[in-house]
């Protein structure tokens, strides 16, 4: 059925490709374009393992066909770092213990980058509801929660040591 | 899950949505967010063979008061809502309908227009917009149609919409001095869809008496339902714990659910009591303020 | 407390250490098994059942075929040829791989689509058409043994009914006796429904066959690669696929939980497909299919407890009835089909105690999986402390006072249980008591007393549990016939950098960080020198896996032991070096000295150069050593859980206002990581106390099989869990460790139930099963007040 092509930026860089009507977006990054940092774990939008940032925003790769994501800009966590570095998310995940098995780490950090983009300072409650749409199986939250609290902090540190 | 295959169209103007969708024909769906339709394909419920993206139709996404309206433009997504400045200070039964619907990556993406345009009865706006007495702006092969929204929902995820009509806006009455709106849904976890929620919009005149009610109930029936005979308890009234009783009481018969996994048929109605009675001191609260 | 030998550099046990695994799953380089991606790599997708019990008449694979890309379509009867059809269980049932003739569950794999790209698999699937003829199915266990039930499994031979075994444990007579004569005896009927562990990532594998060197290369979602291969082996070992040729790699895991230990037919379908294409085929679950396709629990409990009328416990006694699905696909050890379910006497000393299981088949899916607990502890530890408030609530007994006079004492350990487990160690009395201070008991207790004359309903909810993990001591588990040891392997490198593999497999647990953290203890190497691996089966030392909290009973006590030998080995070598006599040499973390001259010392890593350039004449060169662990008894970790709710009257809206964990695991290696894994398992924990559970109608249909219905909680749903911890060492642990990750799981769930039961009592509630949501508490309310 119908093809189309598509141009658009993944982490900095400009692909263009083929795709099918019904490509769904998580599946073109993971396959075509082998960023397999991006998962899948569930079919009905529910787990958040494939969130993604389009435009500035998280997204459920899994909901969204590739072909709507023409002309976007889109981050998967490959892209959230340069090579050898960590995001403020990044290191708070680690410094806090906040991941056991990874699947949903991506996902986690993906969204909680929107989140704090719209809300620097949550508190645990905004944090909790701010990740609610990403499930993890394995750490029971309390970590994830620290996690994006310290990258707050140090964001705002960052901020007001940058003015 | 993957849908079955299907043709995409993107479209950039109204009226090329609607002169394609005449072309192409029943067969064909609109997608603004995807969030409701896409799912239902991954499932394979819904099997399209066309979809029209129309959400690239620029010009479609905004939120403003204009005369004696509020108008919010179809593609204005759930979390443009959540974080409007208008809403959060005049509006706040929207803030409090987005808050509980999905997750912040769902709302991201999915629309006012595709959330009422589904006509899902477990949708989360129905229940405002009837509450809110909405109006819906339509355009479709015979021009530009404004659809009060009792009239609006037909079915089972069906519409006043012909296929071809596009929903570009959503009108609702301007909040007045006096006037508060409140909204809740009880949901198994978040990001549930509701096992049964109750939104109220009440005006009251200087003297406390309510001029104006609206009540919907969201996901107790097969078609997003208003409570009309319990507006008709308050209408012209000074609203008392009595009455905020009585209305309770009323919304629990009045409402259709049926029993499933979220509940007991009793359950639910008792819960919507409940609901009804608390949104109606919330919507007094502000209203009061 | 435990204090901490080495310096944080060299992260022995007792520092919490970061994790070495993080850096690849925070940059999206994880290696799960859909990530993996061969040459020429085709997908499998599996048609599956609508029917819970269905005769097939006949498969039409035609329009199937027809689609571009469908390369085959494989049913039961290609399968046969081969005698694959069928595949035994652990515990020596049979499993259909594919049927030819009945489906004996809804969602049952029917025949498989092998196709060049996963949509079009996909598409392949919905194109075959499936005859079948619906049979009346039967769902309800307590009809199973009626006369005129349907006989499930006549393929079995000898089989006259639906009953797959009888087992009990303990004296019936005297627990009768006992409990005919008690002052008082409370009994209840306690269910425990299925749930599913729903790890984020489904299960799935990649199957490689290479016709040319006849090897078959599978990547796994395992976490007992091992087990896997030898089981392969015996299923497919007639068509040529002999142990040697099967190399089973578990790459990263999304979360285990229990849910990857079986194997399921979907593993053996793409490997067969690919042994009979010859090119590599990818099978990866979708999360429905995950979700119907396996459980834990489905125990009908009948408890009943006896007791003096001041409450002292004299006796308990329980019959259970065990809904296994169409076939006994437990993964327990062959000697335990009930699994370590006897522990079900918990914390408590009394003498008398029997327990007695019947399992049945029924036409729903078989499973006996794990959800963080595998071996029946759940179903146990729930039994006996919803018992042990139930008789607290009969003789208005505050329930922790009721604890702390029946808890086995702190003297009495090692601890002969009534149903013949030997409780290496605890300290109860003092682990409660520190929840109750952290929570603060009492104020909440006179807090409840104030809420009640308002008429509000607030709870408090104890469990207080005793776990039994770590199997096992080889003569009493093997599962298949192996002896359920563990194993580690350690290379020093010259540089005095090592690597070290082990046979079980991380999914989470952070046995990368652990396992150094242990060697580094032993041997003074820095954690961040050691490399550990596990998951391929052709280089790492034969284990049964990970599951049941048993990787620290038995993996990390062989990496101590194997570390003893090398230290044992380097000290000849440190003699040699400083010339004096293996006698005079002492060992403090990291250096051997010459004892009284201190000065005098080599670094280990000194003496692993020397181990290749410089040892005594005669030693056999190299610095490795190997060690199977074969554990000498269980480890018995516990723990002392309370939770504090308060339950809205008119809607049954339930608010979990404080949850506090005291567990004790004996010696901690990484505080941070147990703590980790304590959160993991309380939400776990909360998850089937108030969300979970598999539905199924009459039918036997599931109407719950996406993350839509099935309930995982998200951080909302997550209370911000309070941990601690005692420590009472394993006595017989050389690292005085047990295992801890199911503690939270176990316990929890008891704690919330009586909790929301405690809040309920007021108005007449005794018991509530699991999950206990809004809609159940409002149902049970109406009820007792129509009874009022
Ligand atoms: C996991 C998940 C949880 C959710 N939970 C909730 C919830 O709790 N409460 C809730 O209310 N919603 C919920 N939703 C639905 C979500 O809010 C949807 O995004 C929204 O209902 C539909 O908006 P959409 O723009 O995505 O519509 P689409 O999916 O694009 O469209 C939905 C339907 O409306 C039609 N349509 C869309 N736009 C127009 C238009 N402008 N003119 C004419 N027809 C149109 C489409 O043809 C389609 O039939 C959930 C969704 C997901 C994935
Ligand atoms: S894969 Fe679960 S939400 Fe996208
Ligand atoms: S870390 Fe395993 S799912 Fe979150």
């Amino acid at each position: 059925m119908g093809k189309h092509n598509i141009t658009l930026t993944i982490n900095g860089e400009s692909v263009s490709a083929e795709v099918e009507s019904r490509l769904l977006l998580v599946h073109f990054i993971r396959e075509n374009l082998d960023l397999t940092g991006t998962h899948i774990g569930c079919d009905t939008s529910n787990c958040g393992a494939c969130t993604i940032m389009l435009d500035g925003k998280s997204i459920k790769s899994c909901t969204y066909l590739a072909v709507r994501a023409d002309g976007a800009e889109i981050t998967t966590i490959e892209g959230v770092a340069e090579p050898g570095t960590n995001s403020h998310l990044q290191k708070a995940f680690h410094d806090q213990h906040g991941l056991h098995c990874g699947f949903c780490t991506p996902g986690m950090i993906i969204r909680s980058m929107d989140l704090l983009k719209t809300n620097p300072n949550p508190t645990e409650e905004e944090i909790r509801w701010g990740i609610s749409g990403n499930l993890c199986r394995c750490t029971g939250y309390n970590n994830i929660v620290k996690s994006v609290q310290q990258a707050a902090t140090e964001m705002a540190k960052e901020k007001e040591a940058s003015v | 899950m993957i849908p079955a295959n299907f043709n995409y169209h993107k479209v950039s103007s109204v009226n090329e949505a609607i002169a394609l969708s005449q072309k192409l024909g029943e067969e064909a769906k609109y997608m603004s967010g995807g969030h409701s339709l896409l799912p239902m394909m991954k499932l394979r419920f819904a099997t399209p063979e066309h979809i029209i993206d129309i959400s690239k139709i620029e010009g479609l996404s905004y939120i403003k008061e204009e005369g004696d309206l509020l108008k919010i433009g179809a593609m204005t997504t759930q979390t443009e809502m959540e974080h409007n400045a208008l809403l959060k200070e005049k509006y706040p039964i929207l803030g409090d309908a987005i808050w509980l619907t999905a997750d912040p990556s769902v709302r991201n993406v999915g629309t006012i227009g595709g959330n009422i345009a589904h006509g899902d009865a477990a949708n989360d706006q129905p229940a405002l917009m009837l509450a809110m007495r909405a109006t819906v702006v339509a355009e479709g092969t015979d021009g530009t149609k404004s659809i009060p929204i009792d009239e609006f929902f037909h079915g089972f995820y069906m519409t006043a919409l012909e296929p071809s009509d596009v929903l570009i806006e959503i009108q609702i009455p301007k909040a007045k001095k006096s006037s508060g709106g409140a909204y809740v849904k009880i949901e198994r976890k978040v990001g549930d869809y509701a096992t049964a929620g109750v939104a109220v919009h009440i005006e009251l005149d200087d003297s406390g008496v309510c001029q104006q009610i609206g009540i919907g109930l969201t996901n107790v029936s097969a078609v997003p339902m208003r409570l009309e005979r319990g507006e008709e308890i308050l209408r012209g009234q000074k609203v008392t714990d009595d009455l905020i009783a009585q209305v309770g009481q009323v919304a629990s018969e009045d409402c259709e659910p049926e029993s499933d996994l979220r509940g007991s048929e009793a359950y639910k109605r008792s819960i919507v009591n409940t609901i009804t009675k608390r949104m109606l001191n919330k919507a007094l609260e502000r209203a009061r303020q | 407390m435990f204090k901490c030998k080495t310096s944080p550099e060299v992260g022995g046990m007792g520092h919490s250490v970061k994790r070495k695994e993080d850096a690849r799953f925070l940059h999206g380089k994880g290696n799960y098994v859909d990530d993996v991606k061969l040459p020429g790599q085709l997908t499998m997708v599996l048609v599956r059942s609508p029917y819970a019990y269905a005769k097939i008449k006949g498969i039409n694979k035609e329009k199937a075929l027809a689609i571009p890309g469908v390369l085959a379509v494989i049913t039961g009867y290609d399968l046969k040829e081969f005698n694959l059809h069928w595949m035994p269980t652990l515990l020596s049932d049979t499993q259909m791989v594919l049927p030819t003739d009945t489906v004996m569950h809804q969602s049952q794999e029917v025949c498989a689509v092998i196709a060049t790209d996963r949509y079009i698999a996909v598409d392949g699937a919905e194109a075959v058409e499936v005859d079948y003829e619906p049979m009346k199915a039967l769902v309800d266990p307590w009809k199973a043994l009626d006369a005129d039930a349907p006989l499930l499994r006549p393929d079995k031979e000898g089989q006259k009914d639906n009953q797959i075994y009888h087992w009990e444990r303990g004296e019936r007579e005297k627990t009768d006796a006992a409990i005919a004569a008690a002052d008082v005896v409370v009994k209840e009927r306690i269910y425990l429904p299925r749930i599913h562990v729903a790890s984020i990532e489904t299960c799935g594998c990649v199957a490689s066959y290479d016709k040319d060197t006849q090897k078959m290369l599978v990547y796994m979602t395992s976490q007992a690669p091992h087990a896997i291969r030898t089981i392969l082996a015996l299923v497919a070992g007639h068509v040529g696929l002999s142990e040697e040729k099967i190399r089973i790699i578990a790459q990263d895991i999304g979360g285990g939980f229990g849910g990857k230990v079986p194997v399921y037919p979907g593993y053996v379908i793409a490997i067969a497909a690919s042994f009979l294409i010859g090119k590599p085929v990818k099978w990866i679950e979708d999360r429905s299919e995950n979700l119907v396709n396996g459980f834990a629990r489905d125990y009908h409990m009948d408890c009943e407890l006896a007791a003096t009328k001041d409450g002292k416990i004299q006796a308990f006694k329980v019959s259970t009835l065990a809904d296994h699905g169409y076939t006994d696909s437990s993964a327990n050890p062959s000697k335990y089909p009930t699994g370590m379910f006897s522990i079900c006497t918990g914390s408590y000393d009394y003498e008398h105690a029997f327990a007695e299981l019947d399992a049945v088949y029924t036409n729903k899916a078989p499973g006996g999986v794990a959800y963080r607990c595998s071996f029946r502890v759940t179903e146990a530890v729930h039994a006996i402390e919803r018992m042990v408030d139930k008789l607290a609530a009969k003789i208005g007994k505050d329930p922790a006072q009721l604890r702390f006079e029946n808890f086995i004492k702190k003297e009495q350990f090692p601890y002969e249980s009534p149903l013949g487990w030997s409780y290496d160690s605890g300290d109860y009395k003092q682990t409660l008591e520190k929840a109750m201070d952290m929570i603060g008991y009492d104020d909440y207790k006179k807090e409840q007393a104030e809420k009640r004359a308002q008429g509000k309903l607030m709870g408090i909810g104890i469990c207080t549990f005793t776990e039994v993990v770590g199997a096992g001591p080889s003569k009493d588990f093997d599962i298949l016939g192996i002896a359920m040891f563990d194993s580690a392997e350690i290379r020093v490198h010259p540089t005095g950098k090592a690597l070290a593999r082990f046979g079980t497999k991380t999914q989470g647990q952070g046995h990368e960080t652990t396992y150094a953290q242990i060697l580094a203890e032993e041997l003074g190497i820095p954690y961040t020198d050691i490399q550990i691996e596990d998951g391929d089966t052709d280089t790492a030392p034969y284990g049964l896996g990970t599951y049941g909290s048993r990787s620290t009973p038995t993996a990390a006590a062989a990496a101590a032991m194997a570390a003893r030998k090398l230290r044992a080995k380097g000290k000849k070598i440190a003699a040699h070096l400083l010339e004096v006599s293996e006698d005079d040499i002492d060992w403090e973390v990291g250096k051997y000295f010459v004892k009284g001259a201190p000065e005098k010392c080599k670094t280990i890593q000194e003496v692993a150069f020397a181990a290749y350039t410089n040892f005594p004449a005669g030693m056999e060169p190299g610095f490795e050593a190997t060690h199977y662990y074969d554990p000498p008894n269980m480890t018995f970790p516990n723990g002392a859980y309370i939770c504090v709710v308060e339950v809205e009257e008119e809607t049954g809206a339930i608010d979990v206002k404080r949850f506090v964990a005291i567990d004790d695991c004996g010696n901690i290696i990484n505080p941070m990581i147990v703590e980790g894994q304590v959160h993991g398992g309380l939400t776990q924990g909360i998850a089937p106390a108030m969300y979970e559970g598999i539905v199924y109608d009459d039918e036997g249909n599931v109407l719950n099989g996406t993350l839509m219905d099935y309930l995982v909680p998200t951080a909302v749903e997550s209370p911000h869990w309070e941990t601690g911890h005692t420590i009472t060492p394993s006595p017989h642990h050389p690292l005085g460790a047990k295992g801890v990750a199911e503690s939270p799981t176990v316990g929890a769930p008891p704690a919330i139930a009586n909790a929301i039961i405690d809040a309920l009592s007021p108005l007449g509630i005794e018991h509530l099963d699991i999950p206990i949501t809004p809609a159940k508490v409002w149902e049970a309310i109406q009820v007792a007040k129509a009874k009022a």
